[in-house]
């Protein structure tokens, strides 16, 4: 765990005892029987953005606190333990893409809405199963988009959207224009692909050539953080049950082949630890922030992928069931490991990236 | 996140600054300028020129080789601010620190934790001098990752010991002065039998035999003790208590296995531009292999995880003022991405690299070689993988706790 500063305990903490006591896994399957396609408790994310958290990288002058990234990992890494249902992410990477590429009426008009949790918003880019931002269709004309977008993450509850289209990135409102087809996908989340048909579009003007990078490496590091939380949580519980299962007379913990892997996997959730808290302290110090992200998201990827598997290995037969808690956390980290760049994706950018 | 601003550096550290400005200026003999301590590893002989000694001597009279360690035993003294300095002059003028080898590394901060004070008078000012080379007598035959199995044994003869027996992958035992022992007092208890002492390599009785390894060269002996008379006072702490005090220097070891610089530095070029000079690259510039390409790549981002890892257990250890938990793991790390990297730049270079000898292989590749091999060890001594998985298990994840 990085070195926090006060602020930052204080916040993790309140997101901790907030995630175990208000928001456990329970609360998620709540939302899963309840079978809206929106697939979050609103009450639950307006008590969120009362504590701030919708805020955390919203300059103080549009009503958000200025903590920055790190600060905002700390929280979702928090609610990724316990597989938070919400629209947080989604609308904090839609918010540093108006910080970044907004004119100030642009920000003047949604920040505070966005860090109040009045308006939820979304990033929408890719417009197939794969993350391909080098493929993108979706065109403005006369201020009108046209396109579709595969796969949005909490499409459903959104009010806003940022879109890439083919010469940048717009802030298009849900209305008429805007059609969406659900798309269930393992995680019970809200996933939906959108057309834009001639919807009325308004363009982010600045952030330079690099705003729809830039934007995709906050996406990529919050992402990255989600699964950390849920990867601590997986390793955790598990390492819990191997201390009480018992077997052949023995706690499964005693048995050497299960300690050394679960060593492995400790020494996994280091590095993905390490990668991600760099990956977000890279953004808030603007250094390095393509290549810090991707090893970020690579690492997430590579470790949540074997602890989420591991975790089922290791929990034997009881893992397999529905009534049983660790195989959500699968279901979650493939969607998440495919989202904003796969492993071969993230290889291959590292790759460009170091001239290679 | 704030960044925090360097602290105003006080009139008194930059007086020391100049202060080894001025050292340097005057002692550092400009041919050694890039060298590496040719006596800092355990592979060689103790051969000077007389450069070399005449700088050795000069950074050992003033103790900066061992910077923190106390005036009275002959180091410098310093605070950890002034001990930056002077590594960080002289990195400027691109001069090594003479003072090394194994008594730096391991005996020294052991001896200095558990040693008497006359021990620590006569043992301590030699090594921040430089002048004398120590070996570590650990390992048997039949003592490896199991070391407490160990059978030399000092039987007790009044006022010394009378020691019997083998040890084995003694580092630099063919060039050592002296080594620290543990060996057995007591047949009856395996842990609390074991006690810590020093042995003169050039007592009668000491027979060294190099090994030679699969890398072609010998950093490594066999050390048989046939009836040699070690002198009470050589007993470091207590009899019986050589298991926690050899424990103890092993987590120096440790740490300058997975921490050290050296790992750092061989690490520090990027696999992927080494593979454009040795393999075709396509219009783009990119490497036409594409499955070394990604090899490559998904190597280097765990190499840079590990290092952020390293990184993040040193700034945990200095916040929490103990041993960050993730420590445990950067050994274990360390070692197979070191392993891993040999493998790949092999691959990389094809049959090149795999030279043994002759000139039409570079330097560069003929080393790589000889590192490839010699960097199997790594995963073996200062406590295997399956050990540090062991350790990890037990004390990290409290595996053994509900037995």
């Amino acid at each position: 765990m990085a070195v926090l500063n006060e602020e930052q305990e204080m916040l993790r903490d309140m997101a901790r005892d907030w995630a175990t006591n208000e928001s456990p896994v329970a609360e998620f399957r709540k939302v899963r029987a309840a079978g809206e396609p929106q697939a979050y408790n609103t009450e639950a994310y307006a008590t969120m953005a009362e504590m701030g958290w919708a805020g955390v990288i919203i300059p103080e002058a549009h009503g958000g606190s200025d903590f920055g990234f790190m600060s905002a990992g700390l929280v979702v890494e928090e609610l990724g333990k316990t597989l938070t249902a919400s629209p947080l992410v989604a609308t904090t990477i839609a918010a540093s893409a108006i910080i970044l590429g907004g004119s100030d009426e642009q920000k003047a008009k949604w920040l505070p809405k966005l860090a109040s949790g009045e308006t939820v918003a979304t990033l929408a880019v890719d417009e197939g199963a794969h993350h391909d931002p080098s493929a993108i269709e979706a065109s403005v004309s006369g201020g009108k988009l046209s396109g579709k977008k595969a796969f949005v993450h909490e499409a459903h509850g959104a009010d806003l959207f940022v879109v890439a289209a083919r010469d940048g990135l717009y802030l298009v409102e849900k209305g008429d224009d805007v059609t969406l087809t659900t798309r269930k996908l393992t995680d019970q989340r809200s996933h939906a692909d959108v057309a834009f048909d001639g919807a009325a579009a308004e363009k982010l003007e600045g952030g330079g050539d690099t705003l729809l990078d830039d934007v995709l490496d906050r996406a990529r590091v919050l992402a990255a953080a989600e699964m950390l939380g849920m990867a601590q949580q997986v390793f955790d519980t598990t390492l819990d049950y191997l201390k009480q299962r018992v077997q052949f007379n023995q706690v499964l913990a005693t048995f050497q082949s299960l300690q050394h892997r679960m060593a492995d996997l400790f020494a996994d959730l280091a590095q993905m630890r390490s990668a991600v808290e760099a990956g977000l302290q890279a953004v808030d110090g603007g250094f390095g922030v393509a290549r810090a992200a991707t090893i970020a998201k690579a690492e997430a990827n590579r470790v949540l992928h074997v602890i989420s598997n591991q975790g089922i290995q290791l929990h034997g037969g009881i893992g397999m069931t529905d009534e049983y808690d660790i195989g959500f956390y699968l279901k979650r980290a493939r969607v998440l490991e495919a989202s904003w760049g796969s492993t071969s994706y993230l290889k291959d950018r590292f790759a460009k990236l170091s001239s290679y | 996140m704030a960044t925090q601003l360097e602290p105003d550096i006080h009139a008194d550290e930059e007086a020391f600054r100049t202060e080894v400005q001025q050292f340097l200026a005057a002692n550092f003999p400009a041919e050694l300028k890039g060298k590496a301590n040719a006596l800092a590893g355990v592979d060689g002989p103790t051969d000077e020129t007389p450069a070399q000694t005449r700088w050795r001597e000069a950074v050992g009279g003033r103790g900066w080789g061992t910077p923190t360690w106390p005036k009275e035993y002959g180091g410098g003294g310093l605070t950890k601010a002034q001990a930056k300095i002077v590594e960080q002059e002289f990195a400027k003028v691109g001069a090594y620190n003479p003072i090394g080898g194994m008594g730096v590394m391991m005996f020294g901060p052991t001896l200095l934790e558990y040693g008497s004070e006359k021990q620590k008078q006569e043992h301590i000012p030699p090594i921040c001098r430089g002048e004398i080379r120590w070996c570590q007598g650990y390992s048997e035959p039949n003592a490896g990752s199991d070391l407490a199995n160990l059978q030399t044994f000092a039987e007790d003869k009044g006022d010394h010991y009378i020691v019997n027996g083998q040890k084995t992958w003694t580092s630099g035992g063919q060039w050592a002065d002296k080594c620290f022992a543990i060996v057995r007092t007591d047949k009856s208890d395996k842990h609390r039998g074991i006690s810590f002492m020093l042995i003169d390599m050039d007592a009668p009785g000491v027979e060294v035999r190099p090994i030679t390894m699969i890398s072609g060269t010998s950093p490594f002996c066999e050390t048989f003790f046939s009836d040699v008379k070690v002198p009470k006072e050589n007993l470091v702490g207590e009899e019986g208590q050589g298991w926690t005090i050899g424990k103890r220097l092993l987590q120096h070891e440790r740490t300058n296995i997975s921490g050290g610089g050296r790992l750092a530095s061989m690490m520090g070029r990027s696999l992927g531009e080494i593979a454009k000079r040795y393999g075709k690259t396509d219009a783009d510039g990119e490497l036409a292999d594409k499955v070394l390409r990604d090899k490559i790549a998904d190597f280097e981002i765990r190499w840079n995880s590990f290092l952020l890892t390293a990184r993040r257990a040193v700034e945990e250890s200095k916040a929490q003022g103990g041993v960050s938990e993730i420590s445990s793991v950067l050994k274990k790390l360390g070692t197979k991405l070191s392993q891993e990297r040999s493998e790949l730049l092999i691959e990389i270079r094809g049959l090149q690299g795999l030279g043994w000898e002759g000139d039409e292989f570079t330097d560069g590749e003929l080393e790589a070689v000889r590192g490839w091999l010699f960097g199997k060890a790594t995963t073996i001594y200062g406590g295997s993988t399956e050990i540090q998985n062991n350790i990890i298990a037990k004390r990290v994840l409290g595996m053994l706790d509900h037995q």
